[in-house]
């Protein structure tokens, strides 16, 4: 019953970048000539709150939203916000994980614990599960704040899509000053993913 | 190019020529004004809530030019006044309002479903599913107006309005008509002598609009394998297919009046009928009313929050099984938070100390109901804390006056809360109104409002001053105070004072913008740290529910006091100094002096520009 679209699964919390870099995996989609939906809700005071956005595109693309257990690839920019959506997964999901850890407001009350298993959870369920340290590598190219470009640019990689399109699609959505960092950190996201 | 939906109703206004909307920011609708608002062509404005946007609206259609108002879901019941008239009189220009509804409340505090407007107030609605449509109905619905002489109601949901599609652009074309009033009292005056008539006439209109409903070009019907025929619209249409790709199919692009022949015609060719729709059974009862028995309705379609096609496949797909879950272990929420240095927080948690009853509000304070700090009793709707406030206090006694306060913010004061006032006022109630004035409609994503000093575009125009305003109500000026929140001694003290006072009293928070209003705020505070040696670990920073202010229970140990003595604890708190502004207030409910700036100082607050004021 499904509809042969292509899912991604964009997630972290508020402030990280998560509905830029979706915004431009969308607009590349449909630069290489496909059909696209995005959706994500706006909204509340999100700074701190989790933030997902869908991305669909294919032949034809019917719901915004993807249905639980079709995401073929999970791009997730911070550790716990992975299991959140696992059950949007299934075994042949791609993840892609950043190792960043952002404590919500309920373990910084120490009335909860931040989990402290997610790797491993991970690598026995998943057998495409890779971590992209993608905060770091921005940082060391100049600004943590590039880390949602440095894993775009992974989720590049695993796509039949031309790098140029990716670029052009990158580079329209940022100011000039930002568009040598973020072409770096694009690349850098590039080569971070290992051969597979 | 891509847009979202609401991006899309923007265009198709600009395409279809109108020179005139309105709106108050409420979600999932903010970005259709923000969007027009971009296009100079166009005057658009906000408004103080949705029936000044909705009557501005219906002004510039009396004047000639088309038109449009738009709002979420409760915003309609705020215009319905106006709104359930104007579809007596007809319009001069085009005239469409735009009810953004909030399915699975994202942002909201109910889900009312707004198609029953449409049959209530008589008027055509048309419902699109996605972002292409959204743009192509938005100028039909315009011609639609002026066609049939009615308002015309576009209806969207939060997945239409924030989804993103492809959508190809057209030019902006305006109708070749002069902008002027047509004199015609016995249509514009609505006398019920007048009113009489048009109601007829309005009667006969529905009866065009339906065979109209029966040729528009949105409603489609995809005829597959005619085992199952599926009647649904909007985005309930998209979750269908995903979850039927042989069925058949009649999509409704009008929400009403239902085409009845096309309907009739479809339920023919098929075996069994399913009607999918979101929310309410809104055309499965008035497809039964036809006379029709349908196979699947909300018999099997949940009735509350959103579908999606993981919804509808357990439902309809006896082989779908969502995942079982990999990892069984508990999740921590992320709920949304007060960000740190917010001034609303000091106010809170003033409340919470004193043991008050508070009457809420809409606004990001709202998040005050949840812990830590759990300092809201009621919120109802724009404007229904002061307005329950004034009834609680007339049956209260002076006790229970005294430990009873509501809070509200600017924007929604302006919006719903003047009146309210001139109630309490009028009526003479003991109680104590707070105005969280942060400068800004902030949990929408900071819209400006009559009390900025700012216009949509940014001009520079008057402002509010709730202090002077309070008084013309009839508060009594001493009853009136302005006062730092983020001086938590002072807050407490003149909040003691106002709720031991008779009459009605208001407190207005001063200096103390949003946080994230860079236009207000010129510098923000050096973080602040918590010294390892004296914390407690009494956790009482913690009860803040601040996102920068952590527990440490590596901490754990030894703490030395300021006397000396050695004493036990159980961990300490840490600051995040990425997200600490130093806005001073765990500084200030810390008993032990553990919390310290850079400076021996800390201020209450951080360094502002002058705030707007009357502009003339």
């Amino acid at each position: 019953m499904g509809s042969g679209a292509t899912n991604i699964l964009v997630a972290g919390v508020g402030g990280q970048g998560v509905i830029l870099a979706s915004d431009i995996m969308a607009d590349t989609f449909l630069e290489a000539g496909y059909d696209v939906k995005k959706s994500e809700v706006h909204g509340m005071a999100q700074r701190g709150g989790s933030v997902s956005s869908h991305v669909r595109f294919g032949e034809k693309v019917y719901s915004p939203i993807i249905k639980m257990g079709e995401v073929n690839y999970l791009c997730v920019m911070e550790r716990m916000e992975t299991l959140r959506w696992l059950n949007y997964c299934s075994k042949s999901t791609i993840i892609l994980m950043d190792e960043v850890e952002v404590n919500p407001p309920i373990v910084n009350l120490g009335e909860m614990e931040y989990p402290r298993d997610i790797e491993e959870i991970l690598r026995n369920n998943f057998k495409n599960f890779h971590i992209i340290p993608a905060a770091n590598i921005a940082a060391e190219l100049g600004s943590e704040r590039a880390a949602n470009v440095v894993l775009a640019g992974a989720l590049s990689m695993l796509l039949d899509i031309d790098q140029e399109i990716w670029l052009k699609s990158l580079l329209a959505r940022l100011p000039k000053r930002l568009h040598e960092l973020n072409k770096k950190a694009f690349l850098a996201g590039r080569a971070a993913l290992p051969n597979f | 190019m891509l847009l979202s939906g609401n991006e899309a109703i923007a265009r198709g206004a600009w395409e279809a020529g109108v020179l005139f909307a309105s709106s108050y920011p409420g979600t999932p609708s903010s970005e259709i004004l923000e969007t027009i608002a971009s296009y100079k062509e166009i005057k658009a404005e906000w408004a103080p809530n949705e029936k000044d946007a909705f009557m501005s609206a219906m002004g510039a259609m009396l004047a000639g030019a088309r038109a449009l108002a738009s709002m979420k879901h409760v915003g309609v019941n705020v215009a319905a006044d106006p709104f359930l008239t104007v579809t007596y009189t007809g319009v001069n220009g085009g005239f469409v309002l735009v009810t953004a509804d909030d399915p699975e409340l994202h942002s909201s505090q109910n889900e009312q479903d707004n198609r029953h407007y449409a049959k209530f107030a008589k008027v055509p609605m048309l419902e699109p599913s996605d972002s292409q449509e959204a743009k192509d109905f938005t100028k039909r619905a315009f011609e639609i107006s002026e066609a049939f002489d009615t308002p015309v109601m576009l209806r969207t949901v939060t997945r239409i309005s924030h989804s993103k599609s492809p959508v190809e652009l057209g030019e902006r074309t305006v109708p070749d008509r002069p902008i002027g009033f047509v004199r015609d009292e016995s249509k514009y005056v609505m006398l019920p002598a007048y009113a009489r008539q048009r109601h007829k006439v309005i009667e006969e209109r529905l009866i065009k609009l339906k065979a109209f409903a029966e040729t528009f070009k949105g409603n489609k019907v995809e005829m597959r394998e005619t085992s199952i025929g599926i009647i649904t619209g909007g985005i309930s249409y998209q979750y269908a297919k995903e979850i039927f790709p042989n069925a058949s199919f009649l999509k409704l692009g009008i929400a009403w009046p239902l085409p009845e022949r096309m309907i009739k015609e479809f339920i023919g060719k098929v075996d069994k009928v399913y009607v999918i729709e979101e929310l309410d059974p809104f055309w499965e009862e008035n497809i039964r009313a036809m006379g029709y028995s349908l196979d699947v309705g909300k018999n099997m379609v949940p009735l509350c929050g959103e579908l999606s096609p993981t919804i509808l496949a357990k439902v309809f797909d006896p082989s779908y099984k969502v995942p079982e879950p990999v990892y069984a272990g508990p999740i921590p929420p992320r709920p949304p938070n007060l960000c740190a240095g917010c001034p609303h927080r000091a106010v809170l948690y003033v409340l919470k100390k004193n043991k008050l009853y508070v009457h809420g509000d809409i606004g990001c304070y709202t998040l005050g109901a949840l812990p830590p700090l759990q300092a809201m009793n009621s919120s109802f709707s724009m404007g229904s804390s002061i307005g329950v406030c004034e009834g609680a206090s007339q049956v209260l006694n002076k006790d229970g006056q005294s430990k009873m306060v509501c809070v509200i913010g600017d924007s929604t004061f302006l919006h719903s809360g003047i009146t309210p006032l001139l109630n309490m006022a009028f009526n003479k109630a003991n109680a104590t109104v707070i105005i969280l004035d942060n400068w800004i409609t902030a949990m929408t994503g900071a819209q400006e409002h009559p009390g900025t000093g700012y216009t949509v575009t940014g001009e520079e125009t008057t402002a509010v001053d709730y202090a002077e305003l309070a008084k013309a109500l009839g508060v009594a000026p001493a009853n009136i105070r302005k006062v730092n929140p983020y001086n938590i001694e002072e807050f407490d003290k003149v909040v003691e004072e106002e709720t031991s006072k008779q009459g009605t009293s208001v407190i207005i928070t001063a200096d103390a913008p949003c946080v994230l209003l860079r236009r207000a705020i010129t510098a923000y505070n050096a973080p602040l740290s918590v010294d390892e040696v004296s914390c407690t670990g009494c956790r009482l920073c913690l009860e803040l529910g601040c996102p920068a202010i952590s527990w440490d229970v590596s901490k754990a140990g030894e703490y030395k006091t300021k006397d000396g003595k050695v004493k036990k604890r159980k961990g300490t708190a840490v600051i995040d100094t990425m997200l600490c502004n130093g806005c001073g207030l765990c500084y200030q409910v810390c008993q032990f002096g553990a919390i310290r700036g850079i400076k021996a100082e800390i201020p209450f607050g951080f360094q502002l520009k002058k705030k707007q004021k009357n502009v003339s």
